[in-house]
């Protein structure tokens, strides 16, 4: 027994809730709704397309092939969010709570594969194995394919997990150990902890992280088409391509998010409102001490992830580097477009982390319908394929923002709106974790509501806002449907070379920006892990 | 700490967003052939001339709707597709100007549009491409029909979403009529032909030993053999001169938006160059289509290939109801 169990009384998990000050909560309406207005415009035009939708349009929309396909996209949704959960969770908690070695650089590892492009996750795998992949290559057995709804569901799952991994990780930290602690002292062996303590009280984060998950799969086009899945973003991409009639696309976007929105209603369900936080100032909880056997386990499992979705797409990017190499290609290495990818995202990663504030306060301090639909709308504007969106900036932009149209500013605010789901759902969970009393308490200790922000609520939750901010920072270097289209002329983006020479067939000069991409999105993700433990 | 990377991040972002300057002696141009294949004779024209060269690389299809949703307000000067197809949109809506006759005799008539509102650069073929270890070559059928037959069952690939099954789709309901297409895609359906988002996936797949035969463009293949050194993959081209050995010319054309006509004509004359077409035989792998330059030695000649006469402009007329029987046929 490491401490006694708290003195005073016991930290208790209640539901509390503050009555909505509405004549306090119109400035934060006001910063909240301008900054969606940059992705409100284009789906509200996306909606006016219905009013002159085709009649090809309503019979695809109709058809049966359609619902198969919406049907077959929930399942993977589904299968892909599971273990994304699975892993995500068990990876945050070992390299958080335990004493596992080299902590640091599991978290690196771990979260990294979140910056591969899906559709080179899928390429990665898909030239390993397969009967004349590089295993087959390299050992000279036979290996089946991974194709079809397998494939897509390895390539998905490892896509995704990260976004578990790195918003859990922000929670296990706050959690209070007097929790675990009392449940010890009341007998619950080690399991029953985890899973009756640790986990309930993670389940805003797990929540949001899986949430996440699965309208990443549900939007993802790249790694269901190189896996021969057929997903309802494959019939959009079809009507997408090569149609002078955009309504069909539309209307399809716009039913795509009609089905996140159900799922993320039924992810509100499941959730429930029930907060959980603690009463008291608390120490970081304590690292469990593995036992060798366990710790074995745990590194093998951690190992296998890594191997998955690190090590085998880096082994294969370098395969086709040194093939190319070989051969005697020129590598062109294209430093503009490292300095494009990385400015871009970091500065949308900082416009999504001062544009979450308001909307991450409005959702779980002033909670009501009109905030619940704010959430909503934040989370089905992640769920939209690029594609549809970009289209409709072009056709607003052009027209009625002729300066800052193709302008590196309004690419940076469009990034920042699209991914605006991942700070504001990380910075909910954290938020949900933060005891109201002790706003109230500053609040009453004669702070205004702008110190009490500053001084209290932000230190609080800046561990969560923050994995929010890296996530969108590692999936902006990654866009690459919205840059093409609205990028300054000229502009470069790693993403954007990767996406030109694949598809071209050279996979030798997709390479190299592919292994830099990676080394790019370490160094501040370095950086940040080693910050938050001062 | 916290106060100083905030203001390293504002100069970055400050020096990034002053990059964008909006000078009229600039060429812009919206290239949907990659930037892998015509950056170099781009690089090669700004040697050559004065003013200032931009160009925005992206995906055909979508810079041609990009193109169409700006309107009049338009940055584009040239637009090079890869495809007939999406600059045919651009000619139907006649947003591009008639180029010089003298330019359009340089290459023969068939691959320009007959208004002369484009004109082709390079040349890709439609083929089959195959796994030289399973298929003989001889058992393939004269044209794409003979892959609905039951011996196919399983074995062509396809890629249905992709901007050139849709313009071979397109071209084969302007030469065989709507009913028969749609035939046929029911056809390569219930045959359940496996479908790739690409074509270089294709080529990709077939060398990886996951499928034996796929419907594919002629410079994937030339690209493997060139890039991996060892390839199982070989080009078959159809004899039967129809959609299945389409040429697919890109084409160049000029906007009417354009405030930079003279150095636009300029720009595709270069293209047209004895030395830029040479450039096209050795390093793209596509076929020149200038009168008298060679294609590629491993290729069979332009003159012998077996591609179907069709009005090339037209694509874009069909390229709609292409995409609505290939939804019918449940290939998307």
């Amino acid at each position: 027994m490491s401490s006694a169990l708290p003195s005073g009384p016991i930290a208790r998990v209640e539901t509390i809730r503050l009555r909505a000050n509405r004549r306090n909560t119109w400035w934060l309406w006001m910063l909240s709704v301008t900054v969606l207005i940059p992705v409100l415009l284009p789906i509200i035009f996306l909606i006016s397309q219905i009013l002159y939708a085709s009649e090809s349009a309503w019979r695809t929309l109709f058809s049966a092939n359609t619902l198969a396909d919406v049907i077959r996209s929930l399942i993977l949704t589904v299968a892909v969010t599971g273990s994304a959960v699975l892993v995500g969770v068990a990876a945050a908690w070992t390299t958080e709570r335990t004493n596992i070695p080299l902590r640091r650089l599991w978290v690196i590892a771990l979260s990294l594969p979140l910056v591969i492009p899906s559709y080179v996750l899928a390429l990665s795998y898909l030239s390993f194995f397969g009967p004349r992949g590089l295993f087959a290559d390299v050992t000279g057995l036979s290996m089946p394919q991974v194709t079809g709804a397998f494939g897509a569901w390895l390539a998905l799952s490892i896509s995704t997990y990260p976004y578990v991994f790195l918003i859990s990780r922000a929670s296990l930290r706050r959690i209070d150990p007097a929790f675990e602690e009392v449940a010890k002292g009341l007998g619950a062996g080690p399991w029953r902890r985890f899973r009756t303590v640790t986990l309930a009280q993670l389940r805003p984060a797990v929540g949001a992280g899986a949430l996440l998950a699965a309208l990443y799969t549900l939007s993802d086009f790249g790694a269901v088409s190189l896996m021969r899945f057929d997903a309802f973003t494959s019939v959009i991409y079809g009507q997408y391509q090569g149609r002078t009639d955009r309504t069909p696309a539309a209307v399809l976007s716009l039913a795509l998010m009609v089905v996140a929105l159900i799922v993320i209603t039924a992810e509100h369900r499941v959730q429930g409102r029930a907060h959980f936080f603690s009463r008291r100032p608390h120490p970081r909880p304590p690292n469990i001490q593995l036992v060798p056997l366990t710790r074995r386990i745990s590194l093998a499992g951690l190992g296998l992830v890594t191997v998955t979705g690190l090590v085998l797409p880096v082994v294969v990017l370098a395969s086709w580097l040194s093939r190319g190499l070989a051969g005697k290609q020129k590598i062109d290495m294209r430093w503009g477009a490292v300095v494009g990818s990385f400015s871009s995202a970091l500065l949308a990663a900082l416009i999504s982390l001062l544009a979450a504030i308001p909307i991450v306060i409005l959702i779980v301090r002033h909670k009501g319908k009109a905030t619940a639909w704010l959430r909503r709308t934040v989370l089905a504007i992640f769920s939209l394929p690029h594609i549809t969106v970009a289209v409709a900036v072009v056709f607003f932009g052009a027209r009625y923002l002729a300066s800052a149209y193709q302008s590196f500013t309004l690419l940076v605010i469009i990034y920042a709106t699209l991914s605006l789901a991942q700070t504001t759902s990380a910075g909910e969970a954290a938020l949900l974790r933060i005891n109201p009393n002790l706003e109230g308490a500053a609040r009453s200790l004669g702070h205004s509501p702008l110190g009490t922000l500053r001084k209290v609520t932000l230190p609080l939750v800046s561990r969560g806002l923050l994995a929010g901010a890296a996530l969108v920072f590692l999936t902006t270097m990654k866009e690459l449907p919205a840059t093409l289209l609205l990028r300054p002329t000229g502009f470069d983006t790693l993403a954007v070379r990767i996406w030109t020479t694949t598809s071209d067939l050279f996979y030798a000069q997709a390479a190299a920006p592919a292994l830099l991409l990676l080394a790019v999105s370490a160094a501040p993700m370095y950086l940040l892990i080693t910050r938050e433990n001062r | 700490m916290r106060s100083r990377s905030l203001a390293i991040l504002l100069v970055v972002a400050a020096l990034a967003t002053s990059c964008g300057d909006d000078s009229t002696q600039t060429l812009t141009i919206y290239s949907g052939r990659s930037e892998e294949l015509v950056a170099p004779l781009i690089e090669q024209y700004r040697q050559q001339t004065d003013i200032a060269v931009e160009v925005r690389y992206g995906d055909s299809a979508e810079l041609a709707t990009t193109i169409l949703a700006e309107g009049d307000y338009s940055p584009a000067d040239v637009f090079l597709a890869q495809d007939p197809a999406s600059i045919g949109l651009l000619a139907l809506d006649g947003l591009l100007t008639k180029l010089d006759d003298e330019m359009m005799r340089l290459i023969p008539k068939r691959f320009s549009a007959e208004d002369s509102s484009w004109i082709g650069i390079s040349g890709r073929v439609r083929v089959v491409v195959y796994d030289t270890t399973i298929i003989d070559p001889a058992l393939f059928p004269a044209t794409e029909d003979g892959f609905t037959a039951p011996e196919w069952h399983r074995k062509v690939a396809i890629a249905p979403t992709n901007g050139s099954f849709l313009a071979f789709v397109a071209a084969k309901i302007l030469l065989d009529g709507e009913p028969a297409t749609l035939d046929w895609l029911k056809g390569m359906a219930s045959n359940q032909a496996p479908a790739y988002p690409k074509n270089s996936v294709i080529v990709a797949a077939v060398d990886n030993g996951d499928v034996p035969v796929g419907l594919a463009n002629h410079y994937y293949t030339l690209r493997r053999i060139n890039e991996q050194g060892d390839s199982v993959v070989a080009n078959h081209f159809l004899t039967g001169s129809s959609a299945g050995s389409l040429m697919m010319p890109a084409g160049v054309g000029i906007l009417k938006t354009s405030d930079n006509s003279v150095a636009a004509g300029d720009f595709i004359q270069f293209l047209l160059s004895t030395e830029s077409q040479l450039y096209i035989t050795n390093s793209t792998f596509e076929y020149p289509l200038r009168h008298g330059i060679p294609a590629h030695s491993s290729l069979p000649t332009l003159e012998s290939l077996t591609t179907p006469i069709l009005n090339l402009s037209r694509l874009a007329t069909t390229l709609d109801l292409a995409t609505d029987l290939v939804a019918e046929a449940g290939l998307l």
